[in-house]
């Protein structure tokens, strides 16, 4: 236990939530605050430019809404990766599982002529598919040769971007596409319906809600999730309770990449009614999911209120592009200060700070 | 033919120098026991200011020290976090990736498309340099004190400490070296091997690096053909583009590291990570 003035700060085992929430909070305004230094640099006041950010963002009755559309993707990919972080697999690789997903679902709205609803039902499906297809190669090269997983599910990401960039400029390149790199436009049955006025495709915000629900039983309440926590945790445990690391790992990556999968299916169904190129299909909400997943701090329920804050800061990302006349890239700033901060904060979660002011007593054990 | 396989052999040295010098920057800072996942961010911020110096100064020499310092300066962001705030450091090092990614795609506007006149060769001293460097980063490393001190450090830092090594400043040290190598790395791209900026132009070298690092079994010496071959790989991909679409060729580089990764998994049994590789350390705790 130390003193620093009159508080009194000692070391903790577990955590309040409340403190944890401070903790976090203080973190993203501290980034925040970093971030304004670009501001700063670019002669543009960072009061003023946040001023502007969010009050574009939260008032203009286009923007708002973006928040929500912004935040499907991000809530899909982020909840995979609470699952698979759970279990101490480090998938960096949402961004190529949803692109998977795209592609899968891309596949069955322009060559699977199916009747109504069933077309959009199978698109899911099938995306859901390919995106663990895409995840389950790195999975198992860990778990037989032990091959290091941020690498392979990186690698993963180049190979389906340049997956995607092939399929449009060449074998899938529309008829009607001439000189730009996308195929034809889906069919109206492959179309997600939006909520008018905006580019909300509720069916898939829908999904991720229940998947968060789904999520939060499945690992606090089955005997599976159980193991997943267990072998993320403490691994030499696992082993002692003849908990099977291959099939955990495995059912983890499913959940994961199966996430991702969908929300690639979403992005191309409900926004785009095409497949196009990478950088448009997704912003990079594979790797923003890992700071909604890591801010929720494991929890499925809790990433949802973390996806839309990432959201926010993606759709914020358009308001600076066209109000600040800032780069699009500055959310990339944005998301990798966040991180930083937050993981640099997380030592502060394991003391208390208490306010005892002029209770000096002097510590016994000296 | 003779021709044809030098031209190979000329291609692979210029593709793979900053592959290498970026390799030998992580396989120090992982030899300390950090793992450093923001190589790519640390070379394309190095990309950028030697770009960016070399057209202001007029000097590309002046670049690259520039992108040694801020690719340093960048590591130096991640030592503190990893080693002083203990805090996850794969998660750090994708936050410094992002935040080079973005940095440089805000500070890069206006600077797409903008002629480079000081540049350097596209072999010149540099990429014999790194051979050298390679095999005096080896020699430090198993034959002399200080090699034994770094890896103490990341094999067995509490026996390292009891033996009066300062593990930190170790750690600190080796990781913001990596740091300095990539940030060159990153430079040799925009003022030698690529005279040009564009967002994004390092496009996974830095990923490629660090996979070099671990198929190297973190030896410097097996680095640098580890790093000419992916150079040499990646020239090949390019003379079959009469037949093969060039989309699925830049896929190669990327589908090899996860083929070599996994054909090299068996091999690098005896000589795998070293035992602290990623975990924080704590002076007078087990």
């Amino acid at each position: 236990m130390k003193r620093f003035g009159p508080f009194h700060i000692e070391p903790v085992q577990a955590p309040a939530n409340s403190w944890v929430l401070t903790v976090s909070v203080a973190a993203v305004i501290a980034a925040f605050v970093a971030a304004g230094a670009i501001f700063w640099a670019f002669g543009i006041n960072p009061l003023n430019a946040y001023a502007v950010i969010f009050v574009g963002t939260l008032t203009d009755r286009r923007a708002t809404p973006e928040i929500l559309r912004q935040t499907i993707p991000l809530l899909l990919c982020g909840l995979g990766l609470v699952v698979a972080f759970r279990a101490q697999f480090w998938n960096i690789g949402a961004e190529g599982q949803l692109l998977a997903g795209a592609v899968g679902g891309t596949a069955v709205a322009l060559f699977l002529p199916l009747p109504g609803p069933w077309h959009l039902a199978a698109m899911f499906v099938v995306g859901c598919a390919a995106g663990v297809l895409w995840g389950l190669l790195p999975a198992l090269l860990r778990i037989k040769l032990d091959v290091n997983d941020v690498i392979t599910t990186l690698m993963m990401n180049y190979i389906a971007l340049f997956f995607v960039e092939w399929l449009v400029h060449g074998p899938w390149k529309g008829q009607t596409a001439r000189g730009f790199a996308y195929t034809d436009t889906f069919p109206a049955t492959a179309w997600l319906a939006l909520i008018p006025g905006t580019r909300v495709h509720w069916a898939t915000l829908a999904l991720g809600l229940t998947l968060a629900g789904l999520l939060a039983f499945f690992l606090a309440r089955t005997r599976l999730g159980f193991e997943i926590r267990v072998l993320g945790e403490n691994p030499l445990a696992a082993r002692y309770a003849g908990i099977n690391p291959l099939k955990t790992i495995v059912v983890a990556m499913i959940v994961s990449a199966g996430a991702a999968g969908l929300a690639g299916v979403g992005e191309v169904a409900g926004i785009h009614h095409k497949l196009l190129a990478p950088d448009q299909i997704s912003l990079g909400y594979g790797y923003a999911a890992i700071i909604v997943a890591w801010l929720a701090r494991g929890s499925p329920l809790a990433a949802v209120l973390t996806a839309l804050f990432l959201g926010l800061i993606f759709s914020s990302g358009d308001v600076m592009k066209v109000a600040l006349q800032m780069p699009f890239r500055i959310t990339d700033v944005f998301n990798g200060l966040i991180l930083f901060f937050l993981i640099g904060s997380e030592r502060l979660l394991y003391y208390r700070v208490r306010w005892a002011p002029g209770q000096a007593v002097p510590d016994p054990s000296r | 033919m003779i021709e044809y396989l030098l031209d190979t052999v000329v291609r692979a040295i210029a593709v793979g120098t900053p592959l290498l010098w970026a390799g030998l920057g992580e396989i120090y800072a992982e030899r300390a026991g950090v793992v450093n996942l923001g190589v790519e961010g640390m070379m394309i911020l190095g990309a950028f200011f030697a770009f960016a110096v070399a057209h202001t100064t007029g000097n590309p020499v002046v670049g690259l020290v520039v992108a040694g310092g801020v690719g340093g300066i960048a590591a130096l962001l991640h030592a503190f976090v990893a080693v002083t705030l203990r805090a996850n450091q794969y998660v750090s090092g994708l936050a410094l990736a992002m935040f080079g990614i973005g940095l440089t795609g805000v500070l890069g506007r206006g600077w797409e498309g903008v002629p480079l006149l000081a540049t350097l060769p596209e072999i010149s001293a540099l990429n014999y340099l790194s051979v050298v460097a390679a095999a005096g980063l080896w020699f430090v490393l198993y034959h002399t004190r200080a090699g034994i001190v770094v890896r103490s450090a990341g094999e067995s830092p509490a026996a390292a400490d009891a033996l009066g090594v300062n593990v930190y400043v170790v750690r600190y040290l080796c990781v913001i070296f990596g740091g300095v190598l990539a940030g060159v790395a990153g430079g040799f791209l925009s003022v030698a091997y690529r005279p040009s900026w564009t967002e994004g132009m390092t496009g996974g070298a830095g990923w490629i690096a660090i996979a070099i690092a671990i198929f190297a079994g973190w030896n410097p010496l097996k680095a640098i053909w580890g790093a000419f071959l992916f150079g040499a790989l990646y020239y090949l991909s390019f003379r079959l583009q009469t037949w093969i679409p060039p989309e699925l060729l830049r896929m190669m580089p990327f589908a090899f590291t996860i083929l070599v990764l996994a054909a090299t998994a068996g091999s690098r049994r005896g000589e795998g990570a070293p035992e602290a590789l990623g975990l924080p350390y704590v002076s007078g705790q087990r």
